[in-house]
């Protein structure tokens, strides 16, 4: 038995995914890999990744990660970084690629020439801290205090049909769903790897989670 | 809007090491990157730069292994420059722990580098180090430079600037040449010129001296980002001080309990 797989398909920074859970999961079983047989034996799945979405999916495929995803992500823990999140989607507008399609509603780009209200140009990726507003109450959340800052990266954000999947906002300078929820689905467009305390802190509530509690 | 403007320590290494003067009261090891990247982590940087000053083939490993030790105790962004000149360099580095590279003289040589490492890694970890000199004594244009002003590009800052995000740059490193190392504080008619002038976020870089060049970086100067190393070595102040000063002046920063 795995107890956390964090799943490799060529995209991005598991070495810190993985380095964060070491920290606050000493002496599990933590296992970077990009092999099915390994995802469908663990006990909770971490899906990372950054770069761009076409590519990602590509890699999917190409590895033969498509099926035992769909499978993983409707069966235990299950926690979507960044790309992760994005690509639990229908849809995204960059590259016009479809993703794996747990979520309706689609990824779309941040438009160029985003103001603030002070005037000032609002920059692409949106790079940085940011505040996150806890919109729903989630064990994930649990010793997170609202609007804690999360370090951001990213030029893409998904828009959920469903207003109740929605788990966390930001504002850039709208506010965006940056965390949602379904089941024993948790995804999130932030590094929580690289948010120190809070992020930390997430990761580690994701560790000890059932999969049920909200 | 909330989202904060960051302030970025940067430690020179060498071989694996830190070689300016870290001050830090009761600082075991003054040398030891581990040990140095956890307190600015506790002050509350909101990323540290590694700078290779003497990178060279012989001592990549070294660099590997400092960013593999600082990555399993540190969890927030950490960028590495100097001696980013392969496809390689970038994936070693990521692979260590590093979430952003800084590319520098090997993009004047090769434009092209940043367009394939920013297709291969994403544009988010591709960091491009400008090294700006004004061109005469009015500061408003400016030439690239590299190797600390030494060699002269003939490029202009702002074109070369746009070259570079339109290549793939996630972010610019805007250092002012002729500020650097003079405590005199950020060249502000660059730092606002670039700042203004390109879509990704911009760090300022090169003169810090007082917590207000680091207030007129942000104001005036626009940057997302400011970047300083002397006045957190020495210990004149703190990054914690830094951002308490800022917020008095009603700039968002991350203030850490």
């Amino acid at each position: 038995m795995i107890d956390i797989a964090i799943v490799d398909y060529g995209m991005g920074n598991l070495r810190s995914v993985s380095q964060a859970f070491k920290k606050v999961a000493p002496g599990r079983d933590i296992r970077i890999t990009g092999q099915a047989k390994d995802l469908l034996k663990a006990e909770r799945v971490v899906f990372p990744g950054v770069g761009a979405m076409g590519d990602a999916m590509g890699e999917l495929n190409s590895r033969g990660l498509v099926d035992a995803l769909k499978q993983v992500a409707r069966t235990r823990p299950f926690l979507g970084i960044c790309l992760g999140l994005q690509m639990l989607f229908e849809f995204s507008e960059e590259g016009n690629t479809p993703g794996l399609g747990f979520f309706s509603g689609r990824v779309r780009k941040f438009t160029d020439g985003m103001m603030d209200p002070d005037g000032g140009r609002l920059k692409i990726p949106h790079m940085g801290w940011n505040e996150v507003d806890q919109v729903k109450s989630h064990f994930l959340w649990q010793g997170i205090q609202d609007r804690s800052r999360f370090y951001f990266v990213h030029s893409y954000y998904a828009e959920p049909l469903k207003g109740e999947l929605i788990a966390g906002t930001t504002s850039y300078p709208r506010p965006f769903a940056c965390a949602v929820s379904d089941q024993n689905l948790f995804a999130v467009q932030f590094h929580p790897e690289k948010s120190q305390a809070a992020g930390l802190r997430l990761l580690q509530n994701f560790v000890t989670w059932d999969g049920v509690a909200k | 809007m909330s989202l904060a403007r960051r302030i970025i320590p940067c430690l020179d290494v060498t071989g694996g090491r830190v070689v300016k003067g870290v001050n830090f009261v009761g600082l075991k090891d003054a040398g030891d990157p581990v040990e140095i990247a956890r307190r600015y982590d506790i002050q509350g940087a909101d990323e540290i730069t590694f700078l290779d000053i003497t990178a060279t083939s012989d001592n990549r490993g070294l660099i590997l292994e400092m960013i593999e030790a600082v990555a399993s105790q540190v969890f927030i962004p950490l960028t590495v420059g100097g001696g980013v000149r392969h496809i390689e360099n970038i994936r070693d580095l990521l692979n260590a722990g590093a979430d952003k590279v800084g590319i520098n003289s090997a993009a004047v040589a090769h434009p092209e580098f940043v367009q394939a490492a920013a297709d291969r890694f994403g544009s988010q970890c591709i960091v491009v180090a400008i090294d700006a000199l004004a061109v005469d004594a009015t500061n408003s244009r400016w030439e690239v430079v590299t190797h600390g002003g030494r060699n002269r590009t003939g490029l202009d800052v702002m074109e070369w600037a746009d070259r570079m995000v339109r290549m793939g740059a996630g972010e610019i490193l805007l250092t002012s040449i002729d500020r650097d190392g003079t405590k005199a504080g950020f060249n502000l008619p660059l730092t606002r010129a670039v700042a203004d002038g390109v879509s990704v976020p911009v760090i300022a870089s090169g003169g810090v001296g007082t917590l207000d060049h680091l207030l007129d970086g942000i104001v005036k100067g626009h940057a997302d980002a400011v970047l300083a190393a002397s006045i957190f070595h020495y210990g004149e102040y703190t990054v914690g001080q830094a951002k308490s000063y800022l917020a008095s002046r009603g700039v968002i920063v991350r203030e850490v309990a």
